[in-house]
């Protein structure tokens, strides 16, 4: 099902003609209603007015993670605070974290981008929509539950978790639609297997999964739709840009459809910064066509895949791109969770007495992400009580899930014992197969 | 004067212990009383060596953080409830032991008891009024 055939089918030349006419107005917009832009392209030399053709973009310097960081809380917002009805955050201390705000319209343009999402794995409003994804700071819940209501589906608000319940809503709701992290429903395969074996799934409504916040391959895929069966889609977005639907797959679950009506992409050469053909791979970069309270104007999402027109058999004219395969940054996505080594090390750092040698490992165990994090024992941290050892164990965890939002299993390890390569550390072992 | 324990950070896996004890053997230190408290992952070694500082700094070379401690030793009778007695005295004074463990050598028909407290003076105070003998580093060593 098409959600919204104007947008979704529209021609190429037409959607083109669309964007920079929204372009336009977002990056005049920014300039005259955000300072901090204003400041940034007079620095550059470039005013809006510049802009006459889609090419003239690549004038515009890119917006970096850094700038929301510099600018906590609000300061990259256009609109005044009185218009801002929501706000998302990613997780992270002061001057790691990264603040989002949305307007009354912009809330409605992120249901618009889901409900097409959940339209295009199938999904109308006859159906029973579970949403597993955690509600709160993180976009996936919030940003799930009003597309889903915007489709007109049953949307049950579980929130992300307990899975004892999520099998019992499944069977005593009749769900047609699960929307959780991927490892979250391999994980529910796992666990009816090992501890739920009179569970019959198949015996359940249960038919379409959309599965996102985290990478995952076409093997995955394979192995959730034959454990679980249903079919599997991709859901893809990023909560700077606006959150989950900025793309997502269709019946043919190849490559995902770019809403280009909302978001512009480019993709670039990460080192360079220069911008590649279609059909090249690269990082893809975003500017905000509709967004009013935060807009972006070529945002470096870090993510890399490539962008190409392939006739869908869907109908949809769309941009399509490649399933994230990877990251030209060293962040890593841990149970849905963007988590940057360096906020690790912030933690490290903050928890007194430590200037560590550390090492991040990050396992995939019944499919769930674990992360551990092995901290070398020096002589400053060292005690002859077990009970002052183990207390500087659980103030690192505690903070961990305090800053990070993320539970780490602490190990504490003799020193030099920590691989080091060229004299430093490898900080992060990914032992994942995803 | 106190007694010195050396106390030694060991990872809970197999060849660990035998490493710091081949360390110690091959720079001819030797081993007057030990105890090891483990975790899941991790364990101490805590030990009372004939030379603390020479121990310290060959297993520092190989690596193997340690740490001194001042702990009491105290002798007491080799015979039923002399144990219980000494505690008795901590409990009265309301003084918690961090960790106990007890001296293999006899020395004549008494036994040796190493403690560890927060407040090593205040636990000295409170067994010398009740007459006990704190056991010195030398006689303890046998220098």
């Amino acid at each position: 099902m098409i959600f919204n055939k104007e947008f979704e089918l529209m021609p190429e030349k037409k959607m083109k003609e669309l964007q920079l006419e929204r372009i336009k107005r977002t990056v005049h917009h920014a300039y005259n209603n955000c300072p901090f832009y204003k400041k940034k392209y007079d620095a550059a030399g470039f005013h809006p007015d510049q802009l006459k053709t889609l090419g003239d973009l690549r004038r515009i310097p890119f917006q970096m993670k850094q700038e929301m960081r510099d600018n906590y809380p609000f300061g990259l917002f256009a609109v005044p605070l009185s218009k801002v009805v929501r706000v998302h955050s990613s997780s992270g201390t002061t001057g790691n974290a990264t603040v989002v705000g949305y307007t009354k319209n912009d809330i409605d343009v992120f249901a618009e981008v889901v409900a097409r999402s959940l339209a295009a794995a199938g999904a109308d409003e006859n159906d029973i929509v579970q949403v597993g994804f955690g509600y709160g700071l993180f976009t996936g819940g919030l940003g799930l539950h009003y597309g889903s209501e915007r489709l007109g589906a049953m949307t049950v608000p579980i929130s992300a978790g307990n899975t004892d319940r999520q099998l019992m809503l499944i069977k005593d709701y009749g769900t047609t639609v699960l929307v959780c992290t991927p490892s979250f429903a391999l994980n529910i395969a796992d666990y009816i297997e090992k501890k739920r074996p009179d569970y019959d799934i198949r015996a359940t409504k249960l038919r379409i999964g959309v599965f996102g916040a985290e990478p995952w391959s076409e093997s995955m895929r394979r192995e959730i739709e034959a454990r679980l069966g249903i079919k599997a889609y991709d859901i893809y977005g990023l909560s700077e840009v606006i959150g989950p639907g900025v793309s997502s797959e269709c019946s043919e679950k190849s490559g995902l459809h770019v809403n280009e009506d909302h978001f512009y992409v480019e993709i670039i050469d990460p080192e360079t910064g220069e911008v590649l053909p279609e059909g090249e791979k690269g990082e893809i970069v975003y500017t905000s066509l509709t967004k009013e309270a935060f807009p972006n104007i070529r945002y470096r999402s870090r993510d890399i895949t490539r962008l190409y027109h392939d006739g869908c058999k869907c109908g949809r004219t769309l941009v399509k791109m490649d399933k994230v395969t990877g990251r030209s940054d060293d962040m890593l996505i841990i149970r849905g969770v963007n988590v940057f080594p360096s906020q690790i090390e912030d933690v490290l750092m903050a928890v007194e007495g430590t200037e560590p040698h550390y090492q991040i490992i990050v396992d995939r165990k019944n499919a769930l992400d674990e992360l551990e994090v092995m901290v070398e024992v020096n002589e400053r941290l060292f005690s002859d009580e077990v009970k002052v050892l183990d207390a500087f164990k659980n103030r690192i965890s505690d903070r961990f899930r305090s800053t990070i939002g993320i539970s780490a299993k602490i190990t504490l390890v003799e020193p030099m014992t920590i691989a080091r390569s060229e004299g430093k550390a490898k900080r992060v072992i990914d032992r994942r197969k995803i | 004067m106190n007694v010195t324990q050396l106390s030694v950070f060991l990872e809970n896996k197999p060849g660990r212990l035998q490493n710091t004890l081949r360390i110690l053997y091959e720079n001819n230190i030797n081993i007057i009383a030990l105890t090891i408290s483990e975790t899941s992952d991790y364990g101490v070694l805590r030990m009372i060596v004939n030379d603390p500082d020479k121990a310290q700094q060959v297993l520092k070379a190989e690596n193997i953080t340690s740490r001194m401690t001042d702990v009491l030793a105290i002798e007491i009778d080799d015979r039923p409830g002399s144990l219980y007695r000494v505690i008795d005295t901590f409990s009265r004074k309301d003084m918690n032991i961090e960790y106990m463990y007890a001296f293999p050598g006899k020395k004549d028909s008494k036994s040796v008891m190493i403690f560890r407290f927060d407040n090593i003076e205040a636990a000295k105070n409170a067994l010398a009024a009740e007459g006990y003998t704190i056991v010195k580093k030398i006689d303890l060593i046998g220098e």
